[in-house]
């Protein structure tokens, strides 16, 4: 029983270490392919575009709301100590340093990164892949590079997108709703926030939309031909990313404080 | 110099030899390409885990021929063309390609081979996110610079040899399966290949389009000179097109020849498999174990 059990540890830790050292050798390939001639700009202008226009309204809707609660939660905490002064600052250091970054890239995961996962999985049981070999082009090329790289430029536009939104819904709230004073409000935020503050958050979105394309892409890449794999695929990349997210953001976290 | 196009050549990449079969070797100045077979399959190995897929095949497919590789389901014919195009490589064994080896070719080397091949995939392999007139203009795109005018005279040029002029703006899911084995025709030849490769092109399809298809096999064929390699089990549509056809069973070549060699062989699994008779040596179940062994095998487990 206890072999058994032993047994059944090794082989999950060895696939484990299998799919980690798979994965790394496809993202090692598919960032350096990305840097070979021909440069494929159009197709990575898509990516962004998928990736990045098409999420402006999750990001948006997300970012408001998201603002609007910590005004409304913060306003309730820090009046319990008459500091409700400190709302800006409390607002736009939470959004900024965790909220924005976080978030953002769970929302993306949830609509873009799912999406990738489905769509190199259809391909790949559709013979799309052996197609664009047979027509002398890399699938990794045409395919997996831009989309790894749209990852890369779109996640930080969209967290600067997400923080300006969110400090915005909790200026409507705070200010407008509540009636914190305006100077206040902003005065305070300026004061607080520091140019490491923005650079950390930008950091953890540069590596979270890494995480996101590569972890999209190798999961629809590696699917079973079939369509319970596509859909397998398309689950596991929302799960893995997610959870891997986390985990980044508390490494990432205590390496930047 | 003058010889017979029956003969085999067998030089290898980089020398300039060719034995025809009396044993002469002859030695040119240049390789003797028109002697040469397009593509030359030598010892190929394909195994999957305990399942052999090709089992040391040797076998030619000769230029400006049409080939039909013809076998039942799980004989190796799919399996034979992913080595042949370099879509996979063997566990070993040499497929000759334009005198190169690809199973031992750079992969810049296997591109610049591919860009003479063209293939028919069994599920036509369309770009779903792009309309019919772009499929076809997309390896125009990738690989030549010619301006869009011209790109729209090929591809309506394309569509009209396959009866499809018309549907430029419609998506693939837009059409029925005949209809996108036709588009993916029509990609295939954007190119003008020097070779076409057909998976299974009448897979599916009503007898019209399955007549359309071996029609427009044999047409590529007749009119514009290419070498075709057709993996198909249609037995009627493959005598049609067929200039050489090979059979294969689990693995291993049982046969080859022109039509009338094969409609004439004596061999008990040939004649089976081209008569589709359910009695002879083919079996119809592939376990090695017996059915009475299995049903107790299962009911002792269950138990």
């Amino acid at each position: 029983m206890n072999l058994d059990i032993a047994a059944a540890i090794g082989r999950s830790t060895l696939s484990w270490i299998q799919i980690t050292g798979r994965s790394g050798v496809f993202l090692f390939i598919a960032l350096f392919q990305a840097f070979c001639r021909p440069y494929r700009i159009s197709r990575l202008i898509k990516e962004i575009e998928f990736i990045g226009s098409k999420s402006f309204l999750i990001v948006f809707v997300t970012a408001l709301f998201t603002g609007m609660v910590l005004g409304l939660q913060g306003y309730h905490t820090l009046t319990q100590f008459g500091a409700q002064a400190l709302l800006g600052s409390a607002v736009a250091l939470s959004i900024i340093r965790e909220l924005g970054p976080v978030l953002c890239a769970l929302m993306v995961t949830g609509r873009a990164g799912s999406a990738i996962a489905a769509q190199i999985g259809i391909m790949k049981i559709t013979d799309q892949f052996p197609a664009l070999e047979m027509m002398a082009i890399s699938p990794v090329k045409y395919v997996i590079s831009p989309k790894i790289i749209a990852g890369i430029i779109s996640l930080p536009l969209l967290t600067a997108f997400f923080d300006l939104v969110g400090i915005v819904g909790g200026y409507l709230v705070g200010v407008q709703l509540l009636g914190v004073n305006q100077g206040v409000y902003f005065s305070k935020m300026i004061s607080a926030v520091t140019f490491a503050d923005i650079y950390g958050g930008l950091i953890k979105s540069l590596c979270f939309g890494l995480l996101i394309s590569w972890i999209s892409c190798f999961m629809g890449f590696s699917a079973r031909a079939t369509t319970e794999g596509v859909s397998r695929a398309t689950t596991q990349t929302v799960v893995v990313t997610s959870l891997s997210i986390l985990v980044v953001d508390y490494i990432l976290t205590s390496l930047l404080l | 110099m003058y010889m017979h196009p029956d003969h085999v050549c067998q030089s290898r990449p980089g020398t300039h030899s060719c034995v025809v079969p009396w044993g002469i070797i002859v030695d040119t100045p240049e390789p003797l390409r028109y002697l040469c077979p397009m593509i030359h399959v030598e010892n190929l190995v394909k195994t999957y885990g305990s399942i052999v897929a090709c089992s040391n095949l040797n076998c030619r497919f000769e230029e400006k021929k049409v080939t039909v590789i013809l076998g039942g389901s799980g004989s190796g014919k799919s399996t034979l063309l992913r080595q042949v195009t370099g879509l996979e490589k063997p566990d070993s064994g040499s497929v000759f390609f334009d005198g190169v080896d690809l199973t031992r070719a750079t992969r810049k080397t296997v591109y610049e081979k591919r860009k003479k091949m063209g293939m028919l995939f069994q599920g036509s392999a369309l770009f779903n996110y792009l309309d019919i007139y772009e499929n076809i203009a997309f390896p125009l795109r990738e690989h030549t610079r010619i301006a869009d005018s011209v790109i729209k005279n090929i591809v309506t040029m394309k569509l009209e040899m396959v009866g499809l002029r018309g549907t430029e703006h419609l998506m693939p899911s837009q059409l029925s399966g005949g209809m996108m084995k036709r588009v993916g025709l029509a990609r295939a030849i954007v190119m003008d290949p020097k070779v076409i490769f057909y998976d299974e092109p009448t897979s599916g399809l009503d007898p019209i389009s399955t007549g359309v298809i071996g029609k427009l096999i044999k047409d590529l064929n007749t009119k514009l000179g290419v070498t075709s390699v057709v993996v198909s089990h249609d037995i009627a549509s493959s005598f049609n097109i067929a200039d050489k056809i090979i059979i294969l069973y689990y693995g291993d070549i049982i046969a080859q020849g022109t039509v009338e060699q094969i409609q004439n062989s004596t061999d008990e699994r040939v004649v089976q498999f081209i008569t589709g008779s359910p009695e002879g040596p083919i079996a119809f179940t592939r376990s090695d174990t017996s059915y009475i062994d299995a049903l107790l095998t299962d009911n002792d487990q269950k138990t």
